[in-house]
């Protein structure tokens, strides 16, 4: 029973790190209908910029987390602006792949920053764990749960009252309508690839904190938050947090009871868990859980 | 009535059979004609390195053929191809590979392996045709790039077959027509080395699947899989029967895939599972998009493109100051890492600036001169 808690409060760890990350690729598909395949590289760039910040420049880990944000969303905006503006209009596929050229290049980068060693953020007294019946839980991982819990409300409140946000919700409906009620629509996607972009940055700060930092491969780490969104549905909110620690929670799960259930399935099969989940969900439901059901005019 | 024009004029045409023939102006049958032969010539003009980028090339395209097939012609993104890939490589290597190895091989020949692997691959696609019909764009994306994972686990895992990773295993035999392409060999009184070998190889399997994947696109099956890809409630309605042909172009398009990985392979030697990964898979997505979605040509000269984009970027290395040649620090960049962030910008700058690719470049160029002097 310990084993089972100890491995939900992992899960739940790293599924906030995917809940966040799949808060962004909704932002960006909700806003475009575009899925950014970018994310990945987005999320290095925070984690790197939050680096830089604190390891190299000496600021104390939340000022270096929120000079991160601001990277990340800088470089959200800047990607959105030159390599999907002059898209509108055209297929998603295309600009699914162009997200796919983006993050190619960024990676490139990050990797030439990154060189061969590990790059460490230092979490303030992370490696002190708070017990509790014998299930124990790291200062980090609890600062990470805290975190997005405050993010993802703080994205609801923001999508419910403000004017901001309810132009987002317009221009996700009816991009035509929305610039018709004087909404800035290029403004808008400009601003969900920000968000999205800040978003990635914390998951990636809190990779970069993580035992084993951010290194050349950790950009893969960002690939689960697919699953996840598709276990969610595509365009929903909710459903990406819902989505994202569920995947984490499998894959603490499976890493746990899968060598002694199922050795047949293989080492490391739990890092392989969530895909298997996301087919198993969508033989079922083609739209994920929360999803909006695509109506077919003739 | 010749099929070809009317009385010697040879564009006009008076029958929808000459429209869709495979090469429809004498232009056309006479370059390709031209090209053909002509690639036959240049093991006898290049060096033995250029010879091998054009080899694999070559292999790439038939892959990429396959590829376009069902996201150029039917419209269904697929980010899994590098697992059809996968399989059919390790398919071939099983049954074509040496006995007395390490892992599994029955050290069966070329024409028992090669068939095999495409079967194999095509038999993969069939299990996941079924999924893609419920599922339609980003979402079907992102469920095949599940499926990349999912093999690259298995690859890992399946250790006795695979050698697993940091291992891997050695590829099938490249033995056909009594003749071993994978050294020097005496041909029809000719002596030819093994990447002269090679090329005449590839070039016959790529002029073989080419006229394949042409003529599967010219026919009822490829106008079912344009309808599919246009819109697919309007398909049906018409009566094309999308679970069938969204099945078929998978299937159609793993065959392409498993005989790409089984040849690409022999020629390379030596694999290992890490080969399978989600690059493979955007790598062969960049050179539909690269070459020209929807179009047999344009995917030849996209897979040629896209292999020889890493000597084409150390070239450019060598033009550009502050690009060191060596993989580690030093410089502003190294020549590996331009050549990525030049296929990352090639495929953003492509996408935007010439959606339809080489192909796209390519007609245009001859719009100009078919015109000429008049080219406006």
């Amino acid at each position: 029973m310990t084993n089972f808690l100890q491995a939900v409060v992992n899960g739940f760890g790293q599924g906030s790190i995917y809940a966040l990350l799949a808060l962004g690729f909704v932002m960006i598909y909700k806003a475009t209908r575009v899925i950014s395949f970018a994310q990945p590289a987005l999320m290095v760039v925070g984690g790197l910029v939050t680096y830089h910040a604190s390891a190299v420049l000496g600021l104390p880990f939340f000022v270096a987390m929120i000079v991160g944000i601001i990277g990340g969303a800088l470089v959200g905006m800047i990607v959105e602006r030159l390599a999907l503006r002059p898209m509108i209009g055209k297929p998603v596929f295309t600009l699914a792949i162009i997200t796919i050229g983006v993050d190619t290049v960024l990676r490139t980068l990050n990797n030439r920053y990154i060189g061969v060693e590990s790059r460490i953020v230092t979490y303030p007294n992370g490696n002190a764990r708070y017990e509790l019946g014998g299930v124990s839980i790291s200062h980090q991982d609890l600062g990470l749960i805290a975190i997005t819990a405050v993010t993802v409300t703080a994205m609801s409140l923001f999508f419910r009252y403000s004017r901001t946000g309810l132009a987002m919700r317009a221009t996700a409906l009816d991009q035509e309508t929305a610039l018709a009620q004087g909404i800035r629509v290029g403004a808008i996607f400009a601003l969900a690839w920000g968000i999205a972009g800040g978003l990635a940055a914390i998951a990636g700060t809190f990779i970069a904190a993580g035992p084993a930092g951010m290194e050349q491969t950790s950009w893969i780490i960002a690939l689960k938050a697919l699953p996840a969104i598709i276990i969610g549905g595509l365009d929903s909110l909710p459903g990406a947090v819902i989505g994202g620690l569920s995947v984490g929670l499998v894959e603490a799960l499976t890493a746990i009871y899968q060598p002694d259930v199922a050795p047949w399935l293989g080492r490391n099969f739990s890092l392989v868990a969530p895909y298997a989940l996301m087919l198993l969900v969508l033989l079922v439901r083609p739209y994920g859980l929360f999803g909006t059901k695509e109506v077919e005019r003739v | 009535m010749s099929i070809t024009g009317l009385r010697g004029r040879p564009l006009v045409r008076t029958a929808y059979a000459q429209d869709m023939a495979l090469l429809d102006s004498p232009a056309k049958r006479k370059s390709t004609l031209l090209i053909v032969l002509g690639s036959f010539l240049l093991p006898f003009m290049l060096t033995d390195d250029l010879l091998l980028i054009l080899t694999l090339g070559m292999i790439s395209a038939v892959g990429a053929i396959g590829l376009n097939l069902v996201t150029g012609y039917a419209g269904q993104v697929s980010l899994g191809h590098a697992f059809f890939i996968g399989v059919g490589a390790y398919t071939a290597a099983i049954i074509g590979g040496d006995p007395e190895g390490p892992v599994v091989g029955y050290g069966l020949p070329i024409y028992l392996w090669l068939p095999a692997a495409g079967i194999v691959a095509a038999l993969a696609g069939l299990v996941v045709g079924p999924i893609a019909v419920r599922l339609r764009g980003l979402y079907l994306a992102i469920v095949t790039l599940g499926l990349v994972f999912l093999g690259d686990h298995i690859f890992r895992e399946a250790r006795s077959l695979t050698g697993g990773p940091g291992v891997g295993r050695r590829g099938p035999d490249l033995t056909a027509f009594g003749i071993d392409f994978s050294t020097t060999n005496t041909v029809l009184g000719v002596e030819l080395a093994r990447e002269q070998l090679q090329f005449m190889l590839a070039l016959v399997f790529l002029v073989i699947f080419a006229i394949l994947g042409r003529n599967i696109a010219r026919s009822g099956v490829g106008r079912a899989f344009s309808a599919v890809r246009d819109r697919d409630v309007a398909a049906s309605v018409i009566g094309v029967d999308l679970t069938k042909y969204k099945i078929m172009a998978f299937a159609m398009s793993s065959f392409f895939a498993g005989v790409t990985g089984a040849l690409y392979y022999a020629v390379i030697g030596f694999f290992e599972p890490a080969a399978f990964g989600l690059t493979l898979s955007i790598t062969y997505l960049a050179m539909v998009l690269i070459g020209g979605v929807a179009t047999i040509s344009g995917s030849i000269m996209g897979a040629i493109f896209v292999t020889a984009l890493g000597r084409i970027s150390g070239g450019i290395a060598g033009i550009i100051p502050g690009i060191s040649q060596n993989a580690g620090s030093g410089g502003f960049i190294s020549v590996f890492q331009l050549e990525s962030i030049l296929y990352g910008l090639l495929i953003v700058v492509f996408l935007i600036f010439e959606p339809r690719g080489l192909f796209g470049i390519w007609n245009r160029i001859r719009l100009y001169w078919k015109g000429f002097p008049f080219s406006y």
